[in-house]
């Protein structure tokens, strides 16, 4: 945590537009630079901003979610459509689209399904790390965190 | 082509995740594991019967064409590997089930299993180099997980040996991709092939070949990069040293034989010299030290390091024969180690120690338990009728048909101290008088064995089925050696540089 004035306005500013950003990111990443990679890191940056400016419990509020469950969630969800093109008779992971883009959102198919587990995945991994580090105490003085080192 | 090859690595990857979420209800997520494991050893004996009676099966990811895309072969080498790996996680995953203390499950203990069980099938189906390096990672994430899960201080410095060693043999394996993309400008294993035949700079290609020989030889424990696992291997609880006593080890014996044998095979005869005397240096080095251990689990560790040393030997022979009698080799000692070690963990949950001096009599008091070790035991010494009587035969079959006497009576001389070092377990754990009261100890749940006993029984099949089984290896090994026919199957009948010339 770090008290600091000017940061926590500015990260109380800019959590709805990186929020933003990274679900603009995750939506253009087919064809151009972006992707789910790339958008579950700036969403993670919102969330490590809020952790930077007023500390893990501020954090924890932004998304309710446990953060491993929801890495894990992205990964099932990503290998997951992958599968759908095997019923076609393809090799897994060979991309079916919806033959007419949507307004606003673009073309829908299995990659974009695929980069939304991976900016799941991303967001889980990255968030836990960060969290884990900031909320981490010494391990002496506590049991709880683990079994202790004997 | 087909399009299954991918499932075997989806299915733990979508289990594996699934158990992290609903980690909370233990029930189904031991269910998920179990189920996951059946799936992958009944897909992979189906893939081991259609690769054995149709030839090298090829999928391609995303329906991209081979050298562009990501490549999965499974040749006999490979379909043998995924077989074993996946039977042997699956008796793993039994003894866990009968075994494991409960509160490992919370520190991930079965995502981790079938995460390391994804990243080992990953490893034996890739056809492109580079992804070979990424299914390394892979393993050895979780297995860095699994080495210090439970966090004891023993267990966190070997899982540091582990980490630093293996990092390293990566880093070497990275450099050593890196120059052969600069050289070949493909990683497609295929490709590389095909290109090194013509465009061969013969400095620079032995300098590669040595970095990769470094690389898997590091997590093959060949000498002198063996330290790590005797450290690592008998600080986790008995089934994780018992999976990593199956699979850890024998990865890097995979990439060493497909990178040896397929891609780059010129090297591989420039290099035999310097190979048979690492298998042979590896050899007695390893038996001296599980000569010289009192702990039940260091011994067998130190006879695993001794053993690379007879696949390295196979390797070093350069020829059909003795890679497919490495192959015989490794498969029998995959099958027969993971079984001594699961015999090992009832042992020492029966005595409540692993310490050699500390045990005793337990031949009068688990005669069962006895009985299976004994045949392990002679199965891993090589005596007939059990399975490694073979491997080591046809080892040594190959050894002097090529006229290297040397190393062969080397391996046989070798052998009787691997014989006297597991005798000395015999001695100690079950023939002589208990040391300490055992009387109130609780008695062995027999259900414990029975992962132990199925293995054993597939040891004496494989030794009295020999025919057939040395029948399959000696296919595999003409396999491996067949970098044509490799081509053909990743990159169709024209050769890799067909297709990427097709496309401009």
């Amino acid at each position: 945590m770090y008290d600091s004035i000017i940061l926590r306005s500015v990260a109380r500013l800019m959590l709805p537009i990186l929020l933003m950003l990274a679900v603009f990111m995750l939506l253009r990443g087919h064809n151009l630079p972006g992707g789910g990679f790339i958008g579950g890191l700036v969403a993670s940056c919102a969330i490590i901003l809020q952790l930077v400016a007023f500390g893990p419990e501020a954090a924890r509020r932004v998304l309710r979610v446990n953060y491993l469950g929801l890495a894990a969630f992205g990964v099932f969800f990503a290998a997951l459509w992958g599968l759908p093109s095997l019923i076609g008779g393809q090799p897994y992971m060979t991309s079916l689209w919806i033959p007419e883009p949507i307004p606003g959102v673009g073309k829908i198919g299995t990659p974009v399904l695929f980069d939304l587990g991976v900016f799941f995945g991303v967001i889980g991994v990255t968030t836990q790390i960060a969290l884990l580090l900031a909320e981490e105490r010494r391990p002496r003085e506590t049991h709880d965190a683990g079994t202790p080192a004997t | 082509m087909v399009n299954h090859l991918f499932l075997p690595l989806v299915v733990p990857l979508i289990s594996a995740a699934l158990s992290v979420m609903l980690g909370r209800w233990r029930l189904l997520t031991r269910t998920l594991t179990l189920g996951a494991s059946l799936f992958n050893l009944g897909y992979s004996g189906w893939l081991l019967w259609l690769v054995s009676s149709a030839g090298r099966q090829v999928t391609q990811a995303s329906a991209w064409a081979a050298p562009f895309g990501i490549a999965l072969v499974a040749d006999l080498l490979g379909a043998v590997m995924l077989f074993l790996a996946a039977l042997l996680m699956f008796c793993t995953i039994i003894y866990s089930l009968l075994s494991m203390e409960p509160e490992y499950e919370q520190f991930f203990y079965y995502p981790l299993l079938l995460l390391l069980l994804l990243g080992v099938s990953g490893a034996f189906l890739t056809g492109d180099l580079f992804n070979l390096y990424v299914w390394f990672e892979v393993l050895l994430m979780s297995s860095f997980g699994l080495v210090t899960i439970g966090g004891s201080r023993a267990q966190l410095t070997g899982g540091l040996k582990y980490v630093a060693l293996n990092l390293i043999g990566s880093t070497m394996f990275l450099i050593g991709s890196g120059l052969i993309y600069g050289l070949a400008g493909t990683l497609n294993m295929a490709h590389i092939g095909e290109r090194l035949i013509t465009q061969s700079e013969p400095g620079l290609t032995t300098v590669i070949a040595t970095l990769f020989l470094f690389a898997f030889g590091s997590k093959a424990a060949l000498a002198p990069l063996f330290f790590w696992l005797p450290e690592s291997y008998h600080t986790p609880p008995p089934a994780v040293s018992a999976i990593f006593s199956a699979l850890m080890t024998k990865v890097g014996v995979y990439a060493l034989y497909r990178v040896f044998g397929t891609v780059l095979p010129g090297e591989l005869v420039r290099l035999a010299p310097l190979i048979l005397v690492l298998g042979g240096t590896t050899m007695v080095l390893g038996v001296f030290g599980a000569l010289n251990q009192t702990e039940i689990r260091r011994v067998l560790s130190f006879t695993i390091i001794s053993e690379i040393g007879f696949v390295a030997m196979g390797l070093g022979f350069a020829s059909a024969a003795g890679l497919a009698a490495g192959l015989l080799f490794t498969a029998h000692m995959m099958i027969v180690k993971t079984a001594l070690f699961f015999l090992a963990g009832a042992a020492e949950q029966v005595c409540g120690t692993g310490d050699m001096r500390r045990m005793g009599g337990l031949a009068r008091r688990e005669p069962a338990l006895a009985t299976l070790w004994f045949l392990a035991m002679i199965a891993l010494a090589g005596i007939p009728p059990m399975s490694g009587f073979f491997g080591k035969l046809a080892l040594l079959q190959a050894g002097v048909s090529q006229g290297h006497y040397l190393i062969s009576g080397w391996a046989v001389l070798v052998s009787l101290f691997i014989f006297l070092a597991i005798l000395k377990i015999w001695h100690e754990v079950f023939w002589k008088k208990p040391v300490e009261d055992l009387s109130q100890r609780p008695r062995l749940a027999p259900a414990l064995l029975i992962p132990g006993a199925l293995l054993v029984i597939l040891s004496l099949v494989i030794g009295i089925g020999a025919g057939p089984v040395a029948e399959l290896s000696t296919q595999a090994g003409t396999q491996i050696l067949d970098l044509p026919g490799y081509i053909e199957a990743t990159c169709g009948p024209a050769g890799c540089d067909a297709v990427t010339l097709r496309s401009h």
